[in-house]
Formats: structure tokens, C-alpha cells, sequence
């Protein structure tokens, strides 16, 4: 090959990077995940401290909007009782695609402790759910790996939403 | 001898009840011990009938008609100063004695005293607001309505408080179940999807530690992994599991495993 062409393959130096349309998409997506500022119970505690300066979410990319028309994460924080699960599910509505979420403690897992008549058993009964995260309430470090393991999960879908087989019951 | 009550049923239960257990019973006090709550006992007799009245914990108890209630309140918070109503609710004494027990817990600011009016309803007998009196009375009273179902005359505002204004029922009368009845059941469902999707949601797991084995989906099988929503019946019917035999080693007989369903 002669000196003076570029050789477009390898980079050779040049500042050139190859990839692939859906790895260019991810690497956004995943690396500014913008939750909902939007606590239901004592594990709301935790999220606003995991936004705070000692744990800083800020570092990771990780904004809480007050809106969730500018939001693609659904942090469900805390017991989800049965009277505000339709508020909770339009919320997660208004979100524009593509939109994921966080079941965060034991409550939103399974309804916790509270096995009673007016607390959703598990949030996934109204909306369907990526990360499960345990704990009672689970510490902030505990919810950043929560939103690190979410942005695996991401980088590993299609760029492309509508061939994600994700759970989309309505 | 003592009647014998089945005992293997006692996980199972809400709340265990020591058979035992006698509830404790305060001590009742003369009302003419306390010059005070003696006054107050003279002003509201001179107004309405009081059923019973007694001292208990240092506060006056008085029992009255359900009827009488404000008037009796009008008493205590013009003539006697009560000027504070810190708490009104009902109990259910529906199973016991067919009734409600109704209180009005009130306090003196002046001289730190609490006096306690008791009166007792039918289930579906209604009882006057006392909101013309005491304001806080607005949403106690609203509150004693979704809770018991309990009719209150001439509320300004009469509607449910804490549950959703399309809930079936009273959580707080004592034949309500602890779980929540059919529609408590499916509430979130059928608001926000429509009953038409009971089928798909599929009822409410009542318990969070049931572990199903042959679900791939969402259970790990640690030790023997399988590709996710994989078949791992092997055409084997659904059986419970038998955990003494099946999944314990025997070490008598070295470490062999004995569980042969994986």
C-alpha cells in the first residue's frame, strides 16, 4: 500500500473509532440514565442520599429529573400501595421510549413486610421491571450497582428498542 | 378438662394467640375522687343521661347515648373548657356485641385533664357530626366512615379518606380479612388495566419465599444451571416438595447426594 493512503481498517493511529450503530447508542444511553425524582417510602431515604454529594449519582451520569417526560429510569422506591399504583403506572406511561426500571427494596420486589390488603404485591404487577434490587433498605452503593448492572443490560440490547423482547404486557 | 384447639395450624395464622393471655383490666376509679372530673360529671348529668361513669388511668370515662353526643360536647368544651378534641374513632365490638363503640377523647389545655366520652351504635345506625364543634372532627369523622362504614349526619364533606373512593369494603371492621377480599385483590389491576387482564397479570403471590423449581425464568438453580424459560419438567407432573428425603444427604451412607430429580 502505498504511504500516502489511509489505511480505513485499522486506525493506525489516527483518530478513527469503528463501531457499530447500536454500540454508539447503548454507550449514550447507558451512560446518562436520567431517573424520575420519585420516592414512595423509606428507601426514597436512600436514593436521595445515593444523589447526594457523599455517594454522588452525578458521576455516573446518573441526573434525577423532575419530570418523567425527561426521564428514561423508573426508580420505584418503597411500598407501592394499591390506592397509588395507578398514579405510579401513568407516571411510567409518560415516559418516553426507551424507558426502563428499578425495583428498589423489598417492598417494591414483593410487597416486604407488608402483607396486608391495600399494598401491591411487587411492582411488577403494573409495570414490567429490569432490576430487582434487595434490601431493607438497600444501602446507596447498593442502588449504584443496581444502575451498573442496568447499564450492562442495556449495552448488551439492540440499538434498535422495538427488537428488545422485553416484557410489555400492555 | 380443657377443651383441646387443633395447634398445626398455628404458622399458618396471622398472629398467634397465646390461649392463656387474659387482656389486663384497669382499675376503675370513683368519679368524686377528683374534684374536677366530679364538676364536669354534675354539668354534662345536668344536661343528658349518663350511662356509666368512672376514672380509669386518670382520665373520666362517660358512657352516653349515641344521641346525646353533641350535646354532651357542647357542654364539655363551653362549660367545662375542653377545648381540644385530640381523638375520635370506633371500635368493633360487632362480632362480641353487635355494636360499635364510638369515642370522643377530649383535653383541657387549661388544667391538663382528658376526658373520654364513650357511646355505642348499631351497625347501621348513623351518628351526628360534632364538626360544628370541634373542626378537627372533619377528617377523624371521615376517617371513622372509611374505616367502619360508620354514617355521620351533616358532615360538611363526607367521602373516604385513606382508601380509594371506588374501594369495596372497611379494612379496619374485624371481619375485613387481613389480605384483602376479591377486590382488594385484583384493585390495581382492574384500575389501571381492566379485568380482562386478571388472566394475564395472574393472581397476587401471597407469599414472597415460595420458591418454584421447575420455573427457569426467575429462579436459579444454583449447582445446576439450565439455559433461561428452559423446559426442566422432563415430563415429570408438578409434585410438592418433599424436603426431609429428597434433598438432605444421609451420611450414614457416605456424601451421596439423594436428591435424583435434577
Amino acid at each position: 500500500m502505498a504511504q500516502h493512503q489511509v489505511n480505513y481498517a485499522s486506525a493506525g493511529g489516527l483518530p478513527v473509532a469503528l463501531t457499530t450503530v447500536d454500540k454508539l447508542l447503548n454507550w449514550g444511553r447507558a451512560n446518562s440514565l436520567w431517573p424520575m425524582t420519585y420516592g414512595l417510602a423509606c428507601c426514597a431515604i436512600e436514593m436521595m442520599a445515593t444523589g447526594a454529594s457523599r455517594f454522588d449519582f452525578d458521576r455516573m451520569g446518573v441526573i434525577f429529573r423532575a419530570s418523567p417526560r425527561q426521564s428514561d429510569v423508573l426508580i420505584l422506591a418503597g411500598t407501592l400501595s394499591k390506592k397509588h399504583a395507578e398514579f405510579a403506572r401513568r407516571l411510567y406511561d409518560q415516559m418516553p421510549d426507551p424507558k426502563w426500571v428499578i425495583s428498589m427494596g423489598s417492598c417494591a420486589n414483593t410487597g416486604g413486610m407488608f402483607n396486608t390488603y391495600a399494598t401491591v404485591q411487587g411492582v411488577d404487577r403494573i409495570v414490567p421491571v429490569d432490576i430487582y434490587l434487595p434490601g431493607c433498605a438497600p444501602r446507596p452503593e447498593t442502588l449504584q450497582y443496581a444502575v451498573m448492572m442496568l447499564q450492562k443490560k442495556i449495552n448488551r440490547q439492540s440499538g434498535n428498542m422495538n427488537n428488545n423482547p422485553k416484557q410489555r404486557f400492555v | 378438662m380443657r377443651k383441646y384447639t387443633p395447634k398445626n395450624n398455628v404458622q399458618g395464622k396471622a398472629k398467634y394467640t397465646d390461649r392463656f393471655w387474659v387482656a389486663p383490666r384497669v382499675p376503675h376509679e370513683s368519679v368524686e375522687a377528683d374534684g374536677h372530673f366530679a364538676a364536669v360529671h354534675r354539668h354534662v348529668g345536668q344536661k343528658v343521661e349518663i350511662l356509666d361513669a368512672y376514672v380509669e388511668l386518670g382520665q373520666l370515662v362517660i358512657h352516653i347515648r349515641p344521641e346525646d353526643n353533641i350535646a354532651a360536647l357542647e357542654v364539655l368544651k363551653n362549660t367545662c373548657d375542653y377545648a381540644m378534641c385530640s381523638e375520635l374513632s370506633a371500635i368493633d365490638y360487632l362480632a362480641q356485641d353487635g355494636e360499635f363503640e364510638v369515642f370522643y377523647q377530649l383535653l383541657n389545655l387549661k388544667k391538663a385533664k382528658r376526658v373520654r366520652i364513650l357511646t355505642r351504635i348499631k351497625e347501621n345506625q348513623a351518628i351526628e357530626s360534632i364538626v360544628p364543634l370541634y373542626a378537627m372532627a372533619n377528617f377523624a369523622e371521615r376517617e371513622m366512615y372509611d374505616m367502619f362504614g360508620i354514617q355521620v349526619n351533616n358532615h360538611p364533606y363526607l367521602k373516604r379518606i385513606i382508601m380509594p373512593d371506588d374501594w369495596v369494603g372497611h379494612p379496619l371492621r374485624k371481619t375485613y380479612p387481613l389480605q384483602g377480599d376479591e377486590h382488594a385483590a385484583w384493585y390495581e389491576v382492574d384500575k389501571i388495566f381492566g379485568k380482562e387482564y386478571r388472566d394475564i397479570i395472574g393472581p397476587e403471590n401471597r407469599d414472597p419465599g415460595h420458591i418454584d423449581r421447575y420455573d427457569s425464568q426467575r429462579f436459579s438453580r444454583v449447582g445446576y444451571e439450565v439455559p433461561f424459560g428452559v423446559d426442566v419438567t422432563e415430563g415429570e407432573a408438578e409434585q410438592p416438595i418433599e424436603y426431609s428425603k429428597q434433598i438432605l444427604v444421609d451420611y450414614t451412607r457416605g456424601s451421596e447426594v439423594l436428591d435424583t430429580r435434577k
